[in-house]
């Protein structure tokens, strides 16, 4: 079989543009796959291996103070295989020459027990002591550290319960619960960081010898999550505790889950569209490939070659073809896999996380790829290799072509004769038009997932730190104070505006349903920290009874006027029935609000607050800051601006690194369809439009007519790309979107435009390529043979 | 035009060793919405070495009646033997091989695969053939020893059917069929391709059968069928064959 071999090479050495483009969209459904679950892999292997390795809990609750004597009743908790309890404190941490405020969370570690949960490991430096110099040792998270470039040996400042106090950093150190972590759950690394402290140390500067107020639980082989979570809501209630929750709603885990899902489904989507366009492609160019070639065909069999040596002849095409595809794709998807895993890296700490080449997944990829690829081309080669070969000799018999229902209607003397050949020509491939128009609409469907998560980071963006948060600077008190100190906030310099909320610990029942969370009250129209919808309206705080998230509400199945029961978690735990009287569509999380005057009234604790938001002169800011700092009873402050840039700084560039592949595959698969859409089409006709020249068309004329087929299916398949953008996204957000948050679809107009935009250009881009063929078709040598 | 004598009569002065017994062959087909009668009733006896002419105007089923000699086709109903082999049962694996070791076939445009060399394209015959001469022999018997890595594209149109009829007899086939070889040729070029398949029908003892709308042909002969509306209309049996030099039309 050596010969044919030859012209194998040599068949495909003519071809190779085609060739070429189709091995691009192989290779691009390749790398994609091969990206996006290594990404998947790497981040579920790690977390698998991390969190058995480091005993990471699967309950966990916060509360104010409970004694160590509780410990016992815990530990007996049925269901709970063991209890840790731990202290925690919120401090705001301050780093020489950065005016930025940081929130750190002190964890009390005693480095010479070893945890039984949700183990440290250390991963530079070394276990803290107690003090030295003055100085109070600590591990810092390791994603902190990097972001703020700290390094063991280096000192930040703490303002622990009104004192500033030097923590002396001695080691870098991962957690399974801050695997990821950001402040307030975003991606802002630099704002939020873990220090392990010692315990006792941490202890004495906050009373709480012999106390805890966290607790973490690893349960039992089989036991029901629910339930200890129940009692242990049940046994910390009188403490201060009320919303033990599971691993779903940990911050770190919920955030990496997420993740997770959605490169499975990134993974799964994107690359079975390059699969079935490469499939489609290839399905198209080798039919044609063969039809050219009817007479060699006929030629090998009157010389002796059967139907198998044929056969496997042209499945070779295809197959190296594809296999070009599938090595460049893995050589691709293995570059940019370890990219992605390398950006992965920076978000979540594992000790050990790393890009790696499964030989399963690349076994996967080629036998889908190379099945599907075979699958699409078998019936061109089968149908062409069993013609009997004498048929085969002869010229295929001209298309049945048949009036369209446009002129069975009459209506053709509107269409001049080279639309109807144009149109004719469409109907009569009608599988192979809507498949053209189907390829084309996946590759704008495929700009515009890239795209979409753009507009919807900026809608996020504008509805948090524009609309939501008018405020400048938001702090948190370390523990409920009167109202009164709002005068004192009001009073500092360059404030030009103070608000201030009160949160409080509720469950709300409606019969069988329930939520814990915050009540929230807030002033009646809260300028500096607004309730807003996600069209931008903002909400007014009832003074009659809750506005309720959407979706809290659906949880609930209440609806406004319903009475709904508000279990008090805090203070006299009393329980009010109110009435539903306002719903709001917002963003983030699950919120009630209530008039804070009324809600401390129905606490009966007087005008109390725990949170404030001021606003600030523009430029005197920094200053602010300064002075905040030094407030004893601030345990939290934030600053929008800094931490709206680090957020921005944190995803802005994978977003436009994630928006460039998915638009440069695109523009492969535009380019795939297009162009081999043009050149079948040409090479198809080049008789009759080199037919049509003799006649006295002139080159243009000629060209309307060939490349008018593709502008038609080009406009076709405009509304219908955007359509599966627009569908294709809807199903990446819902791998992001929960009831905690809702996060916005949003896809502008300019993303649509843009996808239009690539999609025109590489249909114009092939259109002047194949316009070239049209200009330089030879009319006497066309002529001549018989297709 | 030379004297011929009745088919009857030639039985007596061959060797008489059939090669092809046709009987009753008939073929119809689809060309699009068009039914095609190609051939109709159709007997015919091919002896060992004969040259054979089949002459008549296009759509007679000169090519057809080719076609189903070669294997390539099979009648709608009747009979053909090679060597008493049965042709019209044989399944398509059986044809595959009939056509392998036995037929060489040369088409009006020579139907060369045109990515492949001179030497190349006979030597995709030369990798399958159970016996085959070498490439270069086959090539020298044609006159195109020093040709042999051009492409088709390269070779003017006797130069490509003269590639293709090495291509044919490299495997030292039984039979050569020749479907039109002159008919895309100009006048020189077209003697020269006859002069070509008559010394292989000489030297080598291959049984030959040419298909010609060009009646002057007909000269180099043994027998001459002429074919009309898919019937044989006559038999002519040429009492002395012509040198392809000597024809003229």
């Amino acid at each position: 079989m050596k010969t044919l071999n030859k012209k194998l090479l040599r068949d495909l050495s003519l071809m190779w543009s085609q060739a070429l483009t189709i091995a691009l969209v192989v290779a691009s459904g390749v790398a994609g796959f091969i990206t996006s679950f290594s990404a998947y892999d790497a981040l579920s292997w790690s977390r698998d291996l991390y969190y058995a390795d480091a005993r990471f809990a699967e309950v966990f609750a916060t509360l104010q103070r409970a004694p160590l004597s509780l410990e016992p009743q815990l530990q007996a908790m049925a269901g709970a295989a063991h209890v840790e309890t731990s202290h925690a404190q919120v401090v705001p941490i301050s780093i020489a020459d950065v005016v930025d405020p940081i929130v750190g969370l002190l964890l009390g570690t005693d480095p010479l027990v070893p945890q039984r949960l949700n183990t440290v490991s250390l991963r530079s430096g070394r276990m803290m002591g107690e003090r030295r110099n003055g100085a109070m040792e600590a591990l810092v998270s390791e994603g902190f550290a990097v972001a703020r470039k700290l390094k063991p040996g280096d000192q930040v400042t703490a303002l622990i319960n009104g004192r500033q106090q030097v923590l002396l950093i001695v080691g870098l150190a991962l957690s399974p619960e801050y695997v990821f972590a950001g402040l307030g759950g975003s991606p802002d690394r630099r704002g939020f960081g873990v220090f392990w402290v010692d315990k006792q140390t941490l202890a004495a500067a906050y009373s709480m010898e012999g106390a805890f107020n966290q607790v973490a639980v690893r349960l039992a082989p089989g036991a029901s999550e629910g339930e200890v979570i129940d009692q242990l809501n049940r046994l910390l209630a009188r403490y201060g505790g009320h919303n033990a929750h599971g691993r779903d709603l940990q911050m770190s885990h919920l955030t990496l889950s997420s993740e997770i899902s959605q490169q499975r489904v990134m993974g799964t989507v994107l690359p079975s569209i390059f699969l079935a366009v490469a499939a489609f492609l290839l399905n198209v160019v080798l039919g044609r490939q063969i039809a050219t070639q009817r007479e060699q065909i006929a030629a090998l069999k009157a010389l002796g070659y059967d139907n198998w040596a044929i056969g496997l002849h042209y499945l070779k095409l295809v197959l190296l073809i594809v296999a070009a595809g599938v090595i460049l794709g893995l050589a691709l998807g293995a570059v940019m896999g370890k990219l992605f895993v390398g950006l992965y890296a920076d978000s979540f700490r594992f000790p050990d996380m790393h890009f790696r080449l499964r030989p399963d997944l690349v076994l996967v990829v080629m036998g889908v790829t190379l099945s599907a690829a075979v699958l699409a081309t078998l019936h061109a080669i089968r149908s062409t290799v069993l013609l009997a070969p004498a048929e085969a000799m002869r010229a295929p018999s001209p298309g049945i072509y048949k009036p369209m229902l446009m002129e069975r209607w009459g209506l053709q003397k509107w269409l001049s004769p080279a639309l109807r050949m144009v149109l004719r020509t469409m109907t009569r491939r009608p599988l192979r038009t809507s498949l053209t128009v189907f390829g084309v609409a996946m590759s704008m469907a495929i700009v515009v997932t890239g795209s979409f998560m753009r507009d919807s980071v900026a809608v996020l963006m504008e509805t948090i730190f524009r609309q939501t948060l008018r405020g400048d600077v938001m702090g948190v008190f370390l523990e409920a104070t009167p109202a009164r100190v709002l005068y004192a906030l009001g009073k500092l310099p360059h404030v030009t505006a103070v608000e201030a909320q009160r949160s409080v610990a509720v469950q709300l029942v409606n019969v069988h349903h329930s939520w814990r969370g915050n009540l929230v009250g807030k002033a009646q129209h809260p300028e500096l920290s607004r309730i807003v919808d996600m069209d931008y309206h903002s909400f007014s705080t009832p003074f009659e009874g809750l506005l309720l998230t959407d979706r809290l509400a659906a949880r609930l199945h209440l609806q406004v006027g319903d009475m709904v029961r508000v279990e008090l978690q805090e203070g006299r735990r009393e329980v009010l029935q109110l009435p539903v009287s306002g719903l709001v569509h917002d963003m983030m999380g699950m919120n009630a609000y209530l008039e804070r005057h009324t809600l401390n009234a129905l606490l009966r604790e007087g005008d109390i607050v725990n949170s404030f938001a001021l606003a600030v002169e523009r430029g005197f800011e920094p200053a602010l800051l300064e002075r905040i700092k030094e407030l004893p009873r601030v345990s939290m402050v934030v600053s929008k601006s800094t931490m709206a840039r680090n957020i921005e700084d944190a995803t802005v560039g994978n977003l436009l690194m994630f928006s460039a592949v998915l638009t440069a595959f695109a523009i492969v698969i535009a380019v795939g369809v297009v162009y081999n859409h043009a050149r079948i089409a040409l090479a198809e006709r080049a008789w009759e439009l080199a037919s049509l020249r003799v006649l006295g068309f002139t080159r243009s004329e000629v060209s309307a007519i060939l490349l008018g087929e593709l502008a038609i299916e080009i406009v076709l398949a405009m509304p219908l790309g955007m359509l599966m953008g627009y569908l294709l996204s809807r199903i990446i957000v819902s791998a992001i979107q929960s009831d905690e948050f809702f996060f916005p679809f949003v896809i502008s107009p300019a993303t649509y435009a843009f996808s239009a935009i690539c999609v025109v250009v590489a249909g114009v881009v092939s259109a002047f390529i194949v316009r070239r063929r049209v200009d330089g078709l030879d009319l006497v040598g066309v002529l001549k043979t018989r297709e | 035009m030379q004297p011929t004598v009745q088919a009857t009569e030639f039985a007596v002065h061959t060797s008489g060793a059939a090669i092809f017994v046709a009987k009753g062959l008939a073929k119809t087909y689809q060309m699009g919405e068009v039914t095609v009668t190609a051939l109709v009733d159709v007997d015919l006896t091919v002896y060992k070495g004969e040259f054979i002419v089949l002459l008549g105007p296009s759509g007679s089923g000169k090519s057809t009646l080719l076609n189903i000699l070669g294997g390539l086709d099979s009648p709608t109903s009747g009979s053909a033997t090679f060597e008493d082999d049965d042709l019209t049962a044989a399944t398509d694996t059986e044809l595959t091989t009939y056509r392998r070791e036995h037929v060489g076939f040369v088409f009006q445009f020579y139907n060369l695969i045109p990515s492949l060399t001179v030497r190349e394209n006979v030597e995709l015959v030369t990798d399958i053939a159970t016996n085959p001469m070498p490439a270069l022999e086959a090539l020298a018997l044609v006159g195109l020893a020093d040709r042999v890595d051009h492409f088709p594209s390269q070779l003017s149109g006797g130069e490509q059917q003269r590639v293709a009829i090495a291509r044919a007899i490299v495997k030292r086939p039984d039979v050569l069929l020749c479907d039109e070889p002159t008919g895309a040729l100009d006048y020189v070029t077209g003697k020269l391709v006859l002069e070509v398949i008559a010394n292989i029908n000489r030297d080598l003892g291959t049984t030959a059968i040419v298909i010609t709308h060009n009646a002057a042909i007909a000269g180099m002969a043994d027998r001459v069928l002429y074919l009309g509306e898919g019937r044989v209309q006559r038999i002519e049996v040429n009492a002395k064959k012509m040198q392809p030099s000597e024809l003229a039309w």
